[in-house]
């Protein structure tokens, strides 16, 4: 009934969620922006977008987020996109305390001050080799951040990429068939495209 | 480490791209689209779309600009011009925008500024302020709102701390004495603001050779450069931009 090689991109109803759409359609992958529960089930990986506050995020996701969280510790591949990606973890306490989807440990909290925040622009990654977001991408490369919190990682069992913002900021995790970015790939430019084709090989069990 | 962002910017009015002098005289710079792709492609950090006509009708066109905008472009840009509520907000984001500016609403209603923020977070809220020098008291500028065309009393550097307090995520910074001459930014007012916030301030305004660039960074301690006439008319290439402020010291994306 659904394309196997389907990347379903969560709708729910926040934010820029087509922009994700969009670079993966200019990618060529078969792409979908849905809430519908059999589509989800069906797809071959999922995409949690985010551009809002944690806590309506979350309220937003409401009962699909069990869903998701029940698939992907069933080995679904998962990318979480900003707030999208802060959800992956076991809390935040933006605006108020919420909890998270708990599939990676750690809490979501304020970016010290003494700087410019939020911290938004183009931040350098220091790329990690067997994390499979950045296949094809050497040493270094900028991403777009926009945000003032940040996940705390205290997750052993998770690959971690960071960027320099006068601390070591997490910018990506990557946990088994779980996969994060702080930074938006989606507004990324030509690198950020490169990520999110990563994804649509690792969706499509062409994981290197 | 954080790079210095050039951001050009594209006023529209009636789908097309338009810039001025002091938001007046306008020439046509071509089709939105085409122009952001471009600049994209040079290797911009963002762009700034602003809808000068700002009305009931020109909304609806600026939906759809801002639609095909997300769907050729993979860089952040923000909208602004008449934004008046948080459903406009979030009509915009959805459409693919990543920021929505906000001006004479947050003047009348700074509320929105709030409410924006606890929905978007606040890295989506730009408060776009328009300074003109005061006349009567030096060293301080007044918010002017409606395009330039209506004078407050309202003091730009506390109206940036007190908007930035209320959920404002960055600031754009124009002034209304340098926009459209390319005779430099105005570089006390930039400082003015950029070290009475923590949030970021775009300068605006103003821009006509790198070396305008290098000072509203590095004297006016601003975290990103806006510009039109310089790149629309193509007096320097963004890659120029950058390369010049690279030899000079400044960390950006290249």
């Amino acid at each position: 009934m659904f394309n196997r090689y389907m990347l379903i991109v969560i709708d729910y109803n926040i934010g820029n969620v087509k922009s994700v759409c969009n670079a993966f359609r200019h990618l060529g992958c078969d792409v979908e922006l849905s809430c519908d529960r059999r589509k989800i089930e069906a797809a071959s990986a999922l995409v949690l977008p985010g551009v809002a506050a944690f806590g309506f995020a979350v309220n937003a996701l409401g009962s699909l987020g069990a869903v998701i969280k029940d698939l992907v510790l069933a080995g679904k591949p998962l990318l979480g996109i900003c707030v999208g990606y802060q959800m992956l973890f076991d809390e935040s306490c933006e605006f108020g305390t919420h909890k998270g989807l708990g599939l990676v440990s750690g809490a979501v909290v304020p970016i010290p001050p003494g700087r410019i925040i939020p911290h938004m622009g183009w931040n350098k990654v220091g790329l990690v080799d067997d994390m499979s977001l950045f296949d094809g991408l050497d040493g270094e490369k900028h991403f777009y951040f926009a945000h003032s919190f940040y996940a705390n990682v205290t997750d052993g069992s998770a690959k971690v990429a960071y960027a320099d913002y006068g601390f070591n900021l997490p910018a990506s995790v990557q946990k088994g068939n779980i996969y994060g970015t702080q930074f938006h790939p989606e507004k990324s430019g030509q690198q950020g495209l490169q990520v999110l084709r990563n994804f649509a090989r690792i969706a499509e069990g062409k994981d290197a | 480490m954080l790079t210095r962002r050039i951001i050009p910017c594209l006023d529209v009015k009636d789908g097309r791209v338009v810039k001025g002098v002091h938001f007046l005289n306008l020439r046509d710079a071509g089709d939105p689209v085409e122009l952001g792709t471009r600049y994209s492609d040079e290797g911009a950090d963002e762009l700034v779309f602003l809808d000068i006509t700002a009305t009931i009708r020109s909304r609806k066109t600026i939906v759809e600009l801002v639609r095909k905008v997300a769907e050729n472009v993979f860089i952040p840009f923000t909208v602004g011009g008449g934004i008046s509520t948080v459903e406009q907000m979030d009509e915009l984001l959805r459409s693919g925008a990543e920021k929505c500016s906000v001006n004479t609403a947050a003047v009348k209603k700074p509320d929105i500024l709030t409410q924006a923020a606890q929905r978007f977070g606040n890295q989506c809220v730009v408060l776009a302020i328009d300074a003109r020098r005061s006349k009567t008291r030096a060293g301080h500028w007044q918010v002017t709102v409606k395009a330039g065309t209506e004078a407050t009393d309202i003091d730009a550097v506390e109206w940036a701390v007190e908007g930035a307090k209320r959920g404002a995520g960055e600031i754009l910074l124009t002034s209304m004495d340098a926009d459209g001459t390319q005779k430099g930014y105005d570089i006390e007012l930039t400082r003015a603001v950029a070290d009475a916030v923590t949030i970021p301030v775009i300068a605006s305004g103003g821009a006509g050779t790198l070396v305008h660039l290098y000072d509203a960074i590095v004297a006016g301690h601003a975290e990103a450069v806006l510009m039109a006439s310089i790149t629309h008319f193509e007096n320097y290439t963004i890659n120029q931009m950058k390369e010049y402020l690279r030899s000079r010291g400044i960390a950006v994306n290249l």
